[in-house]
């Protein structure tokens, strides 16, 4: 959405001051009421969760949503955000994800400690987000997401936050509308905006026909558990995080609808950043890079980008082979038991049953590691290939705003050289216009170079945050990875140590 | 680039207490490979006058161990006998399918993750030839266990004749041409079950078997695709851990580990689990054939009764009619008295395989189970000590 026929808003002038991580940038388009809304502390959601993470998939939704029918008081403060939807609905709760997924997935909430500055060695935050608990309001086709933030600062002049905890509720539109927000202020100066979550035709139709079914509760969790990651990007970074915008999303109640967006997902956003990108490769900018380390970064992130892919393909396919030998693990144990009832040798009949058993057991567990693979695996590779096709954004928009600078340069050239052949001829009103012009475009060139210089500088202050982010990140994933697997492992010495004895006993 | 030869095998499981008889010990120590055809070294050492030699090997083929079988089949005097079940024909379409995909596949992929999957496919291929190898070794050692079985004519000739045996196979298979083979195989079940059984052991025998065997034929089926599941998962740690080295040096050494004990689980699992139910579904098979061969005596003998009591209304021929039906009767007795004791004698030879297998089977695993958590482990504090 960063087109060119937009000026450069004037946050241009601020960028120092955003930097340096003290102001709070002013928003032009924000409606008053942004910023830090007041939400004082008793609307907030009932319970006060405590910093254990499992506790907040639990306790809240029970609280509020566990007798939803159309008792539920109208007048609460929760339901500010849906009142506005208009006639009252009946909210039908959708159950959360239970078995299949929640006990492997152990934390829902990533602490995250910010730094603003980090040459200051400045404030450190803490926030915890977690998304939870999706809820169906009425045919307005609302699936409202349930966001909590935790935070405390500690000891720091600059509040950004409010303190404690709080709740609020966002669509998935919502969503969107945040990123395509970020994207519009943020990309075309350089910033690596993380992209939202994909919109999904066929997933979301299911839940809201209120199929309740194994993939339709998959489905919900996948798109819970991106929302949250793409949350908690987003407010890892550091200029982000102050954004108005950003803030409001966090804590306002009421979020104006973003209508504008419904149309625009982030893959749609992404196509349109692409077709940028293709716009400037079909003009064949021949940039004189004159700064190798761009060039290499580019090849470097053109490679990271294969192999990313490929990997996330790789994982893909073990996710969906691991599924299909849980089937047939599972089938297998039916059969095995079946084979145990037909034996009529009583104790290796009682040995084949157990086997059947063991193997049911298996199953389950092969269940849980493809959704570890699942979750933790390749929904991580997916959200980076993502995340460099944005990285490669910028670096093109980089190259763009090489270009325009190059083409004030040529255009002042032309005028310069048409002033000077106006100087032979008597036309001094025309000769004016001509200075005035140069004028003009001295001062678009000079913009042009400095535009040049912040996006490069900024460029290259992302890319290395980004770096660090990804390391950790994937760092990070692969430990609970590995700890997952570790699990599996062990439980499988469990269950074949207690088959043992059962084989041993057969005489 | 094919395993060329391979020395005696690990633990063979599938049929315990064999090969302990030292008048007559068999084993196939070597095998070759060329062009899918194999050739096993049986190797004899015996202590019988009825070999011209103490030891001595001779190669032989697949067909020759089909001849044996058919001919053991074929020749009345055994009816009363499980004959044990023909080893199958060494396949190694799956390993050569993938190698051929491999091929094809290898522009996508970096070396190192081609070399891998080569090994993998070669591990596979020596995992088939070594199946394939124990399955042929145990049916001789199945026959020189038995007692009758193992003073067949024919078997010694297969275990001593220096010469190619396809000649004598061809004649061989003209004389008899599978004509009893196949009648086995067409209507066994529906003259079993539809005859009325005096006996209860039989009665029950023939109940038991006939449930166990659909039961043991699904379970095996089961057993094959779980193992093949396993298979394709090792195969995409392959692919992760080539692409996580390309990616990085620290986290792609674990997956590369990782999937070799995946593989092997795989492997171990297919060795155990899966061929002891795929030789007891054929060894069920063949007891099966035992009581079909049983029930065409009885049912024999019935009609010789008939035959003798027509005989016997029209006073004609009676003395051939109770001659017939004595050894009709002779016949049947014979083989219920055979059948009797290798029934009795299968079902103990089965638990105790069952028991053997599935507990070298838990032991691998549970092995195996422990072997992963090392290893893991050790990535775990690696990664976290950076």
């Amino acid at each position: 959405m960063a087109d060119t026929a937009r000026d450069p808003p004037p946050e241009q002038t601020d960028f120092q001051e955003l930097e340096d991580g003290e102001d709070l940038f002013p928003e032009p388009a924000a409606a008053p009421e942004s910023g830090p809304a007041s939400l004082p502390a008793e609307d907030v959601s009932t319970n006060s969760n405590g910093p254990k993470q499992d506790s907040l998939f639990d306790d809240d939704p029970e609280d509020l949503f566990a007798e939803a029918t159309e008792e539920v008081s109208l007048d609460s403060p929760e339901r500010d955000v849906l009142l506005s939807d208009g006639p009252s609905p009946a909210i039908t709760p959708i159950t959360p994800p239970t078995s299949v997924i929640t006990p492997r997935i152990e934390s829902l909430t990533v602490p995250v400690s910010l730094q603003i500055e980090e040459e200051e060695g400045g404030d450190s935050f803490d926030i915890h987000i977690a998304v939870s608990d999706p809820e169906k309001v009425g045919e307005f086709s609302g699936t409202f997401w349930h966001l909590r933030d935790k935070q405390d600062s500690s000891g720091t002049s600059l509040s950004v936050f409010k303190q404690g905890e709080f709740s609020v509720k966002r669509r998935f539109s919502d969503f969107l509308g945040l990123h395509s927000k970020l994207a519009s202020k943020y990309l075309h100066v350089g910033y690596i905006v993380p992209p939202a979550p994909e919109k999904s035709i066929v997933g979301m139709t299911k839940v809201k026909v209120g199929k309740e079914d194994q993939s339709s509760n998959e489905f919900v969790e996948k798109r819970r558990s991106a929302l949250e990651r793409y949350l908690m990007r987003t407010v890892k970074h550091p200029v982000l995080l102050k954004d108005p915008d950003v803030l409001q999303f966090l804590e306002s109640s009421e979020l104006p609808r973003a209508v504008s967006t419904q149309a625009l997902s982030s893959a749609g956003l992404l196509r349109m950043v692409n077709k940028a990108a293709d716009a400037v490769n079909k003009m064949t900018i021949k940039m004189n890079e004159s700064d190798a380390w761009f060039e290499e970064k580019q090849q470097q992130f053109e490679n990271l980008d294969i192999q990313l892919r490929k990997l996330h393909a790789s994982v893909e396919s073990l996710v969906c082979h691991r599924k299909e030998l849980s089937v047939n693990t599972a089938l297998f144990a039916k059969s095995a038991a079946m084979l145990g009832n037909s034996e009529d040798h009583t104790a290796l009949s009682r040995a084949l049953s157990q086997l059947a058993e063991v193997e049911e057991k298996i199953d389950q567990l092969h269940q849980d590691q493809a959704n570890a693979d699942f979750y933790l695996f390749s929904e991580l590779l997916g959200d980076y290939v993502r995340l460099i096709t944005a990285v490669k954004g910028v670096f093109d928009h980089r190259m763009k705003t090489w270009q325009k600078w190059q083409d004030s340069q040529m255009l002042l050239q032309k005028k310069r050289e048409a002033e000077a052949k106006l100087q032979f001829t008597n036309k001094p009103d025309k000769l004016q216009q001509a200075k005035d012009e140069i004028k003009e475009l001295e001062g678009k060139v000079q913009q042009g170079e400095r535009d040049f210089e912040q996006i490069s500088k900024t460029i290259r202050k992302e890319v290395s945050r980004f770096e660090k982010e990804r390391v950790k990140d994937f760092k990070s994933v692969i430990i609970k990875y590995l700890e997952s697997l570790v699990q599996t492992q062990q439980q499988l010495i469990k269950y074949w140590e207690a088959f043992l004895p059962e084989a041993k006993a057969i005489s | 680039h094919l395993p060329h030869s391979t020395h005696t095998l690990g633990t063979r499981s599938v049929s315990v207490d064999l090969n302990n008889d030292a008048s007559l010990l068999i084993d196939i120590p070597d095998a070759l490979c060329e062009r899918d055809k194999v050739k096993f070294t049986v190797h004899t050492k015996t202590t019988l006058s009825a070999f011209q030699k103490p030891e001595f090997s001779v190669p032989r083929q697949h067909e020759d161990f089909i001849w044996l079988h058919d001919t053991l089949v074929e020749t009345e005097d055994y009816a009363g006998l499980i004959i044990p079940p023909a080893p199958p024909k060494p396949d190694f379409e799956s390993p050569r399918e993938k190698m051929h995909k491999l091929g094809e596949g290898e522009a996508t992929m970096t070396k190192e993750e081609y070399n891998k999957m080569k090994q993998e496919l070669e591990a596979e291929y020596l995992a088939v030839f070594k199946k394939t190898v124990q399955v042929h070794e145990i049916f001789l050692q199945r026959l020189s266990s038995h007692a009758i079985l193992s003073k067949d004519r024919n078997f010694q000739i297969f275990l001593e004749y220096d010469q190619d045996l396809s000649v004598r196979r061809k004649n061989a298979k003209e004389m008899f041409g599978g004509f009893f083979k196949n009648m086995v195989k067409t209507a066994d079940e529906v003259i079993i079950s539809g005859i009325k059984e005096v006996d209860d052991f039989f009665e029950q025998e023939k109940t038991f078997l006939l449930d166990y065997y659909s039961k043991i034929k699904d379970s095996t089926a089961k057993a094959e695709k779980m193992t093949r599941s396993h298979k394709n998962v090792a195969d995409d740690y392959i692919h992760i851990s080539a692409t996580l080295n390309t990616l990085s040096a620290d986290d792609s050494t674990f997956y590369l580990r990782l999937y070799k004990v995946e593989g092997r689980v795989a492997s171990d699992q297919e060795l155990k689990l899966t061929e002891l139910l795929r030789y007891y579904m054929r060894d069920i098979q063949a007891a099966k054939d035992l009581l079909y061969r049983r029930a065409r005596a009885l049912a024999d003998y019935e009609h010789s009764n008939k035959a003798l009591d027509k005989a016997r209304l029209k006073s004609k021929d009676v003395p051939q009619a109770e001659e017939h039906q004595q050894q009709c009767l002779q016949k049947f007795d014979k083989l219920s008295e055979s059948g009797k004791r290798e029934l009795t004698s299968f079902k103990g030879r089965r638990v105790v395989a069952f028991r053997k297998n599935l507990i070298e089977m838990a032991e691998l695993e549970i092995k195996h189970a422990k072997n992963n958590v090392t290893l893991l482990q050790g990535c775990i504090d690696l990664l976290k000590s950076n």
